[in-house]
């Protein structure tokens, strides 16, 4: 199922499809966002915002207008 | 013989250990400073490397690739670029660590590229059983064309392996692992038709983002058909990352094995807990009263001795120094002024030990992640939140702390409001005037009152900056996309060395940059307190004596000390500002007090040492305290310091913007004197009504 990674629930683990290069800073893409990459949902913060994402096994917290952005494909358990 | 140091610089994302390793390979012999013109902390240290070698070691700041975000790490690449430069290494460290290994090689990869000698260190290898991690480390130098230390920094481990091969560094390969110019061959051949002196991946570090390169003149890029938009750019940066990215996969895939069966998931226990809804908020509240504790409560023993010190310091002195200005000046201005400094060395190291714990752990990115959102209803980032904590010890480097706030609205309210946070130098002040004012009784049986006021005085100045950045998220217009990322790195118990290293050469840094500025000024004032451009301050001690001979010798004396103290230049210049300062209850002496102050707030409690000796003619040494007790209002014989007056003063020194430092900071981070100006005037205008309309109110 395609979906957005603000999307996610928690445990939830995608593969991340595209991303808007436009908008993703080169800095995301340099921790680990790009095609292929294994993205999952640890933690959201209080109020739903920022989210705690494991991807491609780092750690990272950003807010869910970035995370609109990026286009994943989730993976049944 | 002994021969050059080599030089070497470490490099390394975030949270790999990097400065463990620094002070592991250099313990104490490290000098922090500035690079010239930019805040950036400039960190040196020398280590031995055995067989009489030494090595010169540069902490660069930590960076996770070399395409630039910020003003660190700018630095960093423009030190790698320029071969001219004083620091350029001989050979460069690259630190990872075991867990991140496929990210932290990323840079790695990038910094190979340059053909700089390069050492790989893998960090924490410690942990690589409890992880289940194995790594194949022939195959991984053979693929990485490098040498590899595997060490763990806190353990020690391995240390000896790393000198060795920085000693022999010439035999490094300066060959890059791969070739980044794949990504579009066409355009990198008319780079090289272009320059054809220069080393590719240099150029395209240069073309791809704003950094300095000394020779490069990119204006002929301008004219030519093949330049590439911003957006072209990024489209190469990013197949470039990818293309990186798959060769560290390719070797980590037969170099690196993991146990799937091994790895444990106490970290995220621990972060259920620790971003809990309601524990979350729980725990960090308890942490920053545990904090408050610690200054306001733990701190007064120490503080106690230190005060305790400086006054039979001062009492000798001026027991054993021939009696005059002079030793009045030491014994009474310069003394008690520094010891005015040196007593809030515990609270200082309190407040930097509690924030380089909060750092090392791993839980400061945790509070970020916590308070984000609500913070974004104020115009600011969770980011905010470092600088904001860390303004309760200096505004200092909590205005540079707000480097890594990407949107540059919220990083720009962020460095207006911190000013208004309790910064360690207002607590000399604070103190003292708390004692004055406020009586040592407890309320409820159990708070003293005296602590519960300084704690209202750290509520305001918190509730100020948040109100203040409310106010300027609505005027500040300009729209600024927000980038918001953070690492969340692992817990990690605070390694000893790093916090203990940390909290010493920061209140180092606070009590001589603080001295300094004490004794110089003491010295300053004391001399204008001593000389007068009137003919009548020399004359005085006969004419005073002469037309009130009928009083007794102290009052006479009296008479000739306050009349020489008004005539000399210091007091000609406190009474032309005394109708400004008169309103808000204080006197000419706290005027010169408030005016040296901006320099730097903590002054005042020197600045009244000294203007209240030369002003006495009595022998007996006081505290500071028992003095501006005595002192009494010439017209309506009450204390000066009375709880009117004193209240009008604290709350003067809590909003006004007293700081040279600070405001030069703010300069350099802005880069415009606009942002700094407006905090000077509108805070202590600010200040100023306040401090009025208290004090006409409780007069």
């Amino acid at each position: 199922m395609q979906t957005t990674v603000d999307q996610l629930k928690k445990g939830e683990k995608a593969i991340i499809v595209a991303f808007n290069l436009d908008t993703i800073p080169l800095k995301l893409i340099e921790m680990g966002c790009m095609e292929g990459h294994m993205v999952e949902l640890i933690q959201t913060a209080p109020f739903g915002d920022p989210i705690f994402l494991d991807m491609n096994g780092t750690h990272l917290a950003i807010r869910k207008e970035m995370a609109k952005e990026i286009s994943v494909e989730i993976i049944e358990n | 013989m002994k021969s050059n140091p080599i030089k070497v610089a470490l490099i390394g994302n975030p949270n790999t250990g990097k400065t463990s390793l620094f002070n592991q390979l250099t313990g104490l012999k490290q000098q922090v400073g500035n690079y010239p013109g930019i805040t950036v902390e400039r960190k040196v240290g020398s280590c031995s490397l055995g067989d009489s070698k030494n090595a010169t070691i540069l902490d660069l700041p930590g960076t996770y690739s070399l395409n630039t975000n910020s003003l660190d790490e700018n630095l960093v690449i423009e030190l790698l670029l320029n071969k001219n430069d004083n620091d350029y290494p001989d050979v460069v460290v690259v630190v990872t660590e075991v867990e991140n290994l496929k990210r932290n090689l990323l840079l790695f990869t990038q910094i190979k590229d340059l053909e700089i000698p390069t050492v790989l260190v893998i960090n924490m290898a410690d942990q690589m059983e409890k992880k289940g991690i194995s790594l194949d480390i022939p195959k991984m130098e053979i693929a990485l064309k490098t040498k590899i230390a595997l060490i763990s920094s806190r353990k020690a481990t391995g240390i000896n392996d790393l000198k060795k091969i920085i000693s022999n560094y010439q035999e490094l390969s300066t060959e890059a692992c791969l070739n980044a110019s794949e990504i579009d061959s066409d355009y990198f051949e008319n780079l090289k038709r272009i320059y054809p002196n220069q080393q590719n991946y240099k150029l395209w570090l240069v073309i791809s983002q704003d950094v300095n390169f000394g020779s490069l003149n990119k204006t002929i890029l301008q004219n030519n058909s093949f330049s590439k938009s911003d957006a072209e750019l990024k489209r190469l940066q990013h197949k470039e990352t990818i293309k990186r990215y798959q060769f560290i996969n390719d070797i980590l895939k037969v170099t690196k094995k993991t146990d799937p069966t091994i790895a444990t998931d106490f970290q995220s226990k621990l972060d259920r807990i620790l971003t809990h809804k309601i524990f979350g908020y729980v725990i960090f509240f308890g942490i920053l009263f545990l904090i408050f504790q610690s200054i306001f409560d733990w701190s007064s023993v120490p503080m106690d001795f230190i005060d305790e010190q400086f006054a039979s310091l001062s009492s000798w002195v001026s027991e054993h120094l021939p009696p005059g200005k002079l030793t009045d000046l030491i014994a009474q201005g310069m003394i008690p002024g520094i010891g005015g400094v040196v007593i809030f060395i515990p609270q200082i190291a309190f407040l930097f030990l509690f924030i380089s714990l909060l750092e090392e752990s791993g839980y400061m990115s945790r509070v970020v992640f916590l308070m984000d959102k609500g913070m974004r209803r104020f115009g600011l980032s969770g980011k905010s939140l470092v600088p904001l904590i860390s303004g309760t010890a200096c505004a200092i480097p909590a205005v540079m702390a707000t480097r890594n706030i990407e949107n540059w609205k919220e990083r720009l309210i962020t460095i207006l409001i911190t000013p208004f946070t309790t910064c360690s130098a207002r607590i000399p002040v604070y103190t003292i005037l708390i004692a004055l004012i406020i009586p040592d009784t407890r309320v409820l049986g159990f708070l003293n009152l005296q602590g519960l006021t300084l704690m209202f005085l750290y509520a305001l100045g918190f509730i100020m900056a948040i109100l203040s950045a409310k106010i300027l998220n609505s005027i500040l217009k300009f729209q600024s996309k927000s980038f918001f990322v953070i690492e969340m790195p692992n817990y990690k118990i605070p390694y000893y060395k790093n916090v203990g290293l940390n909290v010493i050469e920061k209140t180092k840094a606070f009590v001589f940059g603080a001295g300094k500025i004490i004794i110089s000024l003491s010295i300053i004032l004391w001399f204008m307190a001593s000389y007068s451009p009137k003919d009548a301050f020399y004359t005085a001690e006969t004419t005073i004596s002469e037309t009130n001979s009928s009083l007794s010798e102290d009052e006479i004396n009296d008479k000739i000390a306050s009349f020489k103290l008004e005539n000399s230049y210091i007091g000609i210049l406190g009474k032309s500002i005394e109708p400004l300062i008169e309103p808000l209850g204080y006197d000419w002496k706290i005027g010169i007090g408030i005016v040296a102050s901006f320099a730097a707030r903590e002054v005042f409690v020197g600045t009244m040492a000294t203007i209240y000796s030369v002003g006495s003619h009595e022998d007996e040494v006081n505290t500071i305290k028992q003095r501006m007790k005595s002192e009494i209002h010439p017209v309506t014989g009450k204390p000066i310091y009375n709880f009117a007056s004193g209240i009008s003063l604290l709350l003067f020194y809590a909003f006004a913007m007293q700081c040279m430092s600070t405001l030069a900071v703010v300069k350099k981070e802005t880069n415009s004197w606009k942002w700094p100006m407006i905090q000077l005037f509108v805070m202590s205008g600010f200040a100023y009504i306040v401090a009025l309309i208290a004090y006409q109110l409780l007069k």
